[in-house]
């Protein structure tokens, strides 16, 4: 008898069907309504530190250059109060099989879809984490299927998305084109059960343990490079993967005083799921329309437990402009000699700013680039922007409103970031988290839990809840 | 008169969820227009005609049903056209650090 595909009914079955794709009981780690054990989850499901370098190793993932950004430094220092302007240093990540830090973790999900016996993995992905999981699907044998969200209700797809789509196709994988919406979800369900494959979910634990060598690798580059540690680290951040497994990294190398800060492109405005805002947008990931949400409230994945849990290690929160982010695109070509594309400099827009603030002795580090070509391109990008009504123009880039202008700087000294109170993301993820509870009460060791979930003050959680109405005790 | 013949690569394209039927927390655009998908395979039909419903083998080897769309699907996206904003970065950077008197 074939199951019944309505909407309704796959979206019930979406507990069995992650169950059976994922291979995690995830219900061993759950303590109370609220509160499940993030780390046992980390160290049983996930891999060593040694074994992941070991399985990237042999898929040609990782070890990545750190490359010194000298010319823009120098120009930091130009632009910056005496004294001021802090090395900089970006991973060169676009020298990964597929172009990007992505690989790092489809290479943890493809290795551990393999131990397990799967014959396939389906990924739901616009981005390069397809391509990814395409290359490594390719590189051991797996069929793959990508499930991408390419087209408005016209038929209309982001250059940047089809250039992705035409990626996963060169690594022979199946990619699979919806329209808007977020019921790409129930589709692929559907293909899950369907075909039987492994979720390569970028939100298992796999899938963010694999960026920890990022981090790591990051950390004895720049010990060896400059006899210290680096001060900050700057990460693209939309779904919280990049943030979490690179701070992880870090920690695991010993930074623990090395700052964490996250950075997004501003599309304040623009709503994700819109058919008509789809195409009014030039960057499909590193921007606030992931980054917000997924902060603020991480379990909202295809998978029970995300492991990407950034609110835990963000130190800062920063925003940019896609004119900003175009411009320090063109910079590293123009003045570094590294032609890469425009999403992964999000974070090196931030950092051209934030150098600015620190000390010439302190080094800050951009912890990716990923490849560029046709359709990801800021040419392909702007022109995509015109032919859909965005007016592009030079001028200041904090006059620009996303899905209306794109505004690209006249002067480097224009480049700024826009703080996003960590305190205000803070509180989201509490009010979230106070929504579970049927009765207004939680454990001491609840309490503990949301204190690590909002790296925040014990103090303050309690007074936050209390203005929530919560009360503690009890264990 | 046919488009396409058995085992030509193909592109087709289907509605998943009809206009009216999509899930509650979409927004109003989104609720008037259809969830489609497209996607690329080997003809398995003798012949298709554009439009039409078909099937065809995708490369993981799934059978899919939809309206045949494109026959050899060309990859469109390209470099863009060049833009005066970002040609203007350059020069401008090269004249702050190294002094360059060749700015336009």
């Amino acid at each position: 008898m074939s199951k019944d595909n309505s909407y309704a009914a796959v979206m019930a079955r979406k507990q069995e069907i992650v169950k059976a794709a994922v291979g995690v009981d995830y219900a061993r780690f759950e303590r109370s309504a609220l509160c499940f054990d993030y780390e046992a989850m980390m160290d049983d499901v996930a891999y060593s530190m040694e074994q992941m370098i070991a399985i990237q190793k042999n898929s040609g993932v990782g070890q990545t250059p750190l490359l010194e950004l000298g010319n823009l430094t120098t120009l930091v220092r130009k632009l910056a109060p005496k004294g001021k302007g802090a090395r900089i240093f970006v991973k060169d990540e676009a020298a990964n099989p597929s172009g990007s830090f992505k690989a790092r973790r489809a290479s943890l999900a493809i290795h551990h879809a393999k131990r397990l016996g799967y014959p396939g993995v389906v990924a739901a992905t616009s981005g390069n984490y397809g391509a990814a999981v395409a290359s490594q699907a390719a590189m051991h044998g797996l069929k793959c299927i990508i499930v991408q969200e390419a087209f408005d209700s016209h038929g209309q797809g982001q250059p940047e998305i089809m250039e992705k789509g035409r990626a996963c196709e060169a690594y022979g994988a199946e990619v699979v084109q919806l329209t808007v919406g977020p019921e790409l979800f129930y589709y692929f369900l559907i293909l899950l059960e369907q075909t039987g494959y492994f979720n390569a979910s970028l939100y298992t634990p796999f899938g963010i343990a694999g960026v920890e060598t990022l981090g790591y690798e990051l950390a004895q580059q720049v010990h060896r490079r400059t006899g210290r540690q680096p001060d900050a680290v700057v990460i693209t951040h939309a779904g919280g993967g990049n943030v979490t497994g690179t701070a992880r990294g870090l920690i695991k190398a010993g930074c623990a005083e090395t700052k964490i800060i996250g950075a997004s492109v501003d599309l304040s405005g623009l709503h994700m799921a819109s058919d008509n805002d789809f195409n009014r947008k030039s960057f499909t990931t590193g921007h606030t329309g992931f980054g917000l949400p997924f902060a603020t409230w991480p379990d909202r994945t295809d998978v029970p437990r995300n492991a990407a849990r950034p609110l835990r290690y963000l130190d800062r929160y920063v925003t940019v402009s896609q004119g900003e982010v175009f411009y320090m695109t063109e910079a590293l070509a123009c003045i570094e000699g590294l032609e890469r594309g425009p999403s992964g400099n999000t974070s090196l827009a931030a950092a051209f700013a934030i150098a600015q603030e620190m000390d010439e002795d302190q080094v800050l580090v951009v912890q990716e680039t990923e490849y560029t070509g046709a359709g990801k391109h800021p040419n392909a990008q702007l022109s995509f922007a015109r032919q859909n009504g965005i007016e592009v123009c030079q001028g200041n880039p904090q006059d620009s409103v996303p899905g209306k202008s794109i505004v690209i700087p006249e002067h480097p000294d224009q480049i700024m970031v826009q703080d996003v109170e960590l305190e205000r993301m803070r509180r989201s993820y509490l009010k979230h988290a106070a929504a579970l509870l049927q009765e207004r009460h939680i454990s001491r060791s609840d309490l503990d839990f949301l204190v690590a979930e909002t790296k925040a003050q014990l103090d303050w959680v309690e007074a936050e809840l209390a203005m929530l109405g919560v009360k503690i005790g009890g264990n | 008169m046919c488009d396409a013949k058995q085992g030509d690569w193909v592109q087709i394209y289907d509605v998943i969820l009809p206009a009216g039927e999509r899930a509650a927390k979409v927004p109003e655009d989104t609720q008037r227009v259809s969830l489609a998908l497209r996607v690329k395979g080997f003809l398995l039909d003798a012949e298709g005609r554009m439009g039409r419903p078909v099937t065809v083998k995708t490369v993981t080897g799934r059978s899919v049903q939809g309206e045949l769309c494109a026959v050899m699907p060309a990859y469109r996206h390209d470099f863009g056209e060049p833009q005066p904003e970002l040609l203007a970065v350059g020069p401008k950077l090269r004249e702050i650090l190294w002094g360059d008197g060749s700015i336009v």
